[in-house]
């Protein structure tokens, strides 16, 4: 009772800090942002059950880095395909820290996933019906690929049933513990929702009305997909989520601010054209299309592939693919977004000023995650009391 | 009386794939139905665009080829705007080329298609110390199959299913008549898979060298490449022949090898010795090695008579929807292509389940439409494309390359030529075409530093005129086989964009003639040990490796929504 305690002062305390900080919207406050994500107040309690769950771990847990190979149950994971090209399991396999073989050997038990298994068809499909029942409300589920949803549902079906991909994606949501969009598909509907979407793809999020985590990325780096799994094995908690429900320790910071060329554009040296002698020199690549200073990611302190390198790097500039409807919103992707308008959902700032404001609200979104989490703990408290 | 299979998913893939049988009384495959159950429509999103964002959408066609379709996109624009990239770019291109087909076929062989000829529980019974000797065998200088190895990755893997939970390994047809090797040689591969996990990620490391990441390399623009500093930065250099010497050595010294040792004892499974009932193939040069010299080559053989290279002509190449979910049956050209829509969905019926008794299915409609894939036609023929058809086509026009690897092989497992002809055979083509990377990729390294020397020029500036129109189109081979791109671009921006992929050409139904394309008609004929095991299946169709995300993409909606369905109400946007 007395760690509940200390648990709710904290809470309080930090709900007090928060308050105190500038708010998103004026005319919203956090239950009505949820509710219009489609998130009611019985799945919105389900979540703080589980989260209590996590929460009521011994305050000592340790991290289980190395002890995480003793284990007997290691946690369960289902990882499902939708509408998607693979990029992102292949992403997954470029792990080393832990590499892949660990990660399934002595982390996670990988209880399905269509391009690693051994299994097929009546096997497969056993694999994960057995999985769900066996692991209900423990599991962690991972979705890659968006979803054709509503009168477009069939546009994709998996297993002798037919069952389409959203009833699949549906089904595995209800009973998860913790639920993770891998991907730009799966977490904001991807390429093939782009204009004019013609299968009606949609995020994971708009499928389910469970919470989702989003790991944006086309794909993300392999350190974004198994960080999240690391957080959740280490802390047993889920992360703390900016305004689109992105992990903070991955999207917590623009491209822009860690970009190695960030002295080129400070002091206005600018390739004009892909192949000119600034290129050569590594001068900014804004001018010609750089999505760096619009985009929430760690590309530029991480990179990909063990930290072989990242596109600007590489003398490309950075495409946007983190962020929510970047084929439509970035695009071209070789021209500055220069004055143009931009849509986010913050409602369309002008693009060039934007960088720093987006910066600014996203700094208060983040305070709107970190709040929720806060909520929860103190509903939670009040569900216990009564 | 017959009896139908389904299996669906099929896993280890890239996309979602279904293939259904019809067994006799002898468990001999009558007829065979291979359908893609995913559609995404690309095609239709690209058009209105900057003709230079192309090749980042058709890139995510495929994340598993992942460079295949940006350079598809990217190259098929340059050639619609007249652009010659530098010597430079097309080079450094070609190392990304390298790059992908030792990550790609690697990753296939151990990863995908290995566990369908490795039972990784026999591995738990065997002798490391046995084992370690019977590598030498297959390869002088074995490599991850020293005792003490072997040794460790036994415990570790019966550690691992001590503790009760085989994770992705689980209730799969382990002990399956058709498995083959023996419990030491089990273990070679399975050490081999392990060690592959750690080998493709220097793979991918070599394609992130150059492409700032992978997947998804992100260093292509039209006009050539951006990865200047990398190109002007000895180190850059030096770190990717480091890697590939690494990777090369691996193809050479276990996958190599293991295929070898494959050959050795399965050629005498019979469920691997047939699997090529479409004996055509086509194949496209690729992977520029120096001016004048490419790995591949260009051609078509027909009927499995390699004393004969046909010359391909374009205008032959038709698609065709009588069993595929779209309304227009007619074959036609892919510039005329026409995609609305039509899906039929599954039929209710009982199929052999899980435990060998009849259960309550959903089928395709055999008669009618099954699959979001076409059936792509070259003269009314059936094509297949990929790893066998470069080898095929590659012995055919007598590229001494591909002559050298082929010849080795067939020497060192004492093969006949027609054993290529099968399962079996596709199977050691893949890893054929990945030797001729490890083998002759640094050809390309080379000329690329030879060339460095005297010019230093990576891109080429180009002007898009937005009164003119341009059209134009990729061909290539890339590791799953011929793929090519369209691109119509007026006022400039794309007006239409089409893609005849790889997969589409293997995967595709029977057409209006019933004549099968190569998946269905592989499968007819083969016995299968246990119905509710069809391990068979999955083997012969894994050895295509498919990528069926691919497949789909060749058709081509407009978004506008219309009854149910979102339908393309002017097609005759697809037929200028």
């Amino acid at each position: 009772m007395e760690r509940t305690q200390e648990l709710f002062k904290k809470a309080s305390q930090r709900l007090q800090e928060l308050s105190s900080l500038p708010a998103i919207r004026e005319d919203k406050d956090i239950p009505q942002m949820l509710e219009e994500k489609g998130i009611e107040r019985r799945d919105f309690m389900k979540w703080a059950g589980a989260m209590t769950a996590m929460l009521s771990l011994p305050a000592t847990f340790t991290p289980l880095t190395a002890k995480a190979a003793e284990l007997a149950d290691r946690l369960p994971v289902i990882w499902l395909h939708m509408a998607e090209c693979t990029g992102c399991s292949e992403s997954l396999l470029r792990t080393d820290g832990p590499g892949i073989d660990s990660l399934i050997f002595d982390y996670i038990s990988l209880e399905y996933h269509e391009t690693v298994m051994a299994a097929a068809g009546w096997q497969a499909e056993h694999n994960l019906e057995h999985a769900i029942e066996k692991y209900k409300g423990r599991y962690v589920l991972m979705v890659e690929g968006g979803i054709p949803a509503g009168s477009s549902e069939f546009y994709l079906t998996v297993g002798p049933h037919g069952t389409t991909g959203a009833e699949h994606a549906r089904h595995a949501s209800a009973n998860a513990a913790a639920i993770f969009a891998i991907g730009s598909c799966s977490s904001f509907g991807g390429v093939q929702a782009a204009r004019p979407n013609p299968t009606n793809a949609q995020p994971l999020s708009k499928v389910t009305n469970k919470p989702v985590i989003n790991v944006p990325g086309c794909p993300p780096s392999e350190k974004n997909i198994v960080g999240n799994v690391l957080h959740f094995i280490l802390f047993g908690t889920l992360p703390s989520v900016d305004a689109f429900n992105r992990p903070m320790w991955a999207y917590g910071l623009r491209i822009h601010d860690l970009c190695e060329r960030r002295g080129r554009f400070d002091a206005g040296e600018f390739v004009q054209e892909f192949g000119d002698e600034g290129a050569k020199k590594g001068y900014c690549l804004y001018k010609v299309g750089c999505k760096g200073p619009y985009t929430f990611n760690n590309c530029s302190k991480l990179r990909f592939n063990q930290h072989t390198s990242w596109p600007v790097q590489a003398g490309h500039g950075c495409i946007g693919c983190s962020e929510p409807d970047f084929w439509d919103t970035m695009g071209p992707f070789e021209e500055p977004v220069a004055n143009r308008l931009y849509a986010t959902a913050f409602d369309g700032l002008g693009a060039d000023k934007t960088a720093d404001k987006i910066g600014i609200t996203l700094l208060a979104a983040t305070a709107v995650g970190v709040a929720a989490h806060a909520v929860l703990s103190m509903m939670v408290k009040d569900k216990e009391n009564n | 009386m017959t009896k139908r299979i389904v299996v669906d998913p099929i896993t280890r893939i890239e996309g979602h794939l279904r293939i259904e049988v019809v067994v006799d009384e002898n468990n001999v495959i009558q007829d065979a139905f291979s359908t893609s159950t995913l559609w995404r429509g690309l095609e239709t999103i690209l058009k209105g665009r900057d003709p230079r964002d192309a090749g980042f959408f058709t890139q995510r066609i495929c994340g598993v080829c992942t460079y295949s379709h940006y350079k598809a996109g990217i190259s098929a624009v340059e050639n619609a705007l007249g652009i010659k990239p530098p010597l430079n770019a097309e080079l450094i291109r070609s190392l990304m080329s390298v790059s992908l087909i030792l990550h790609d076929h690697t990753v296939h062989f151990y990863h995908l298609h290995g566990l369908d000829w490795c039972d990784i529980t026999s591995a738990l019974k065997a002798d490391p110390v046995a084992a370690s000797k019977l590598a030498f065998k297959y390869s002088p200088n074995p490599i991850a199959t020293g005792a003490d190895e072997l040794t460790a990755v036994q415990k570790r893997v019966a550690e691992f299913a001590a503790k009760g939970n085989l994770g992705p390994f689980a209730n799969a047809y382990w002990g399956h008549k058709t498995y083959r090797f023996s419990p030491e040689q089990n273990l070679i591969v399975l050490s081999h898979y392990l060690k592959a996990l750690e080998v493709q990620r220097v793979a991918a490391q070599m394609m992130a060298i150059w492409g700032a990441k992978q997947p998804h390399p992100q260093s292509l623009s039209v006009g050539g490449v951006t990865c200047v500093m990398d190109a002007l930065d000895p180190s850059r250099l030096g770190d990717w022949l480091t890697k590939y010497k690494y990777v090369a050595d691996f193809v050479n010294r276990a996958y190599y090898a293991d295929v070898v040792m494959a050959a050795e004892v399965f050629k005498s499974e019979p469920s691997v010795l047939g699997g090529c009932n479409v004996k055509n193939f086509y194949s496209y040069q690729e992977i520029p090695l120096n001016k004048t010299e490419w790995m591949y080559s260009t051609g078509i053989v027909m009927d499995g008579d390699i004393t004969k290279v046909h010359e391909i002509n374009e205008d032959l190449i038709t698609e065709e929807a009588t069993h595929a979910w779209y309304k227009e049956n007619k074959a036609l050209h892919p510039y005329d292509g026409q995609q609305d829509p039509n899906y039929t969905g599954f039929k209710d019926m009982e199929t052999v389940g899980p435990d060998g008794t009849m259960v309550k299915t959903k089928v395709i409609d055999e008669k009618g439409k099954y699959t979001w894939i076409k059936a792509p036609r070259y003269g009314g023929k059936p094509l297949e494309v990929g790893p066998l058809a470069t080898i095929v086509v590659g012995l055919a026009a007598k590229n001494p390359r591909i002559e050298k690897v082929a010849t080795q092989f067939l020497k060192d497992t004492g093969l006949p030529l027609a054993a290529l002809f099968t399962t079996l055979g596709r199977t050691a083509a893949r890893m054929l075409e990945c030797k001729l990377s490890a083998d002759y990729g640094f050809e390309a390294f080379n000329s690329l530093i030879a060339n460095l020397k005297v010019d230093q020029s990576t891109y080429t500036t180009y002007k898009i005129d937005k009164n003119k129109e341009y059209k134009g189109r990729y061909m290539g081979t890339v590791p799953r086989g011929v793929l090519s791109h369209w691109v119509r671009i007026k006022n400039g921006v794309i007006q239409n964009y089409q893609a005849v992929v790889p997969s589409t050409w293997n995967a595709g139904p029977r057409d209006a003639n019933g004549t099968k394309g190569p998946y269905e008609a592989s499968l007819v004929g083969m016995k299968l040990q246990d119905l509710s095991q069809p391990l068979e299946i999955i083997r012969v169709i894994h050895s295509f490796d498919p990528c069926i995300a691919c497949a789909v993409h060749v058709m081509d909606t407009k978004g506008n929504e219309l009854s149910q369905y979102r339908v393309d109400p002017i097609t005759v946007g697809c037929n200028l």
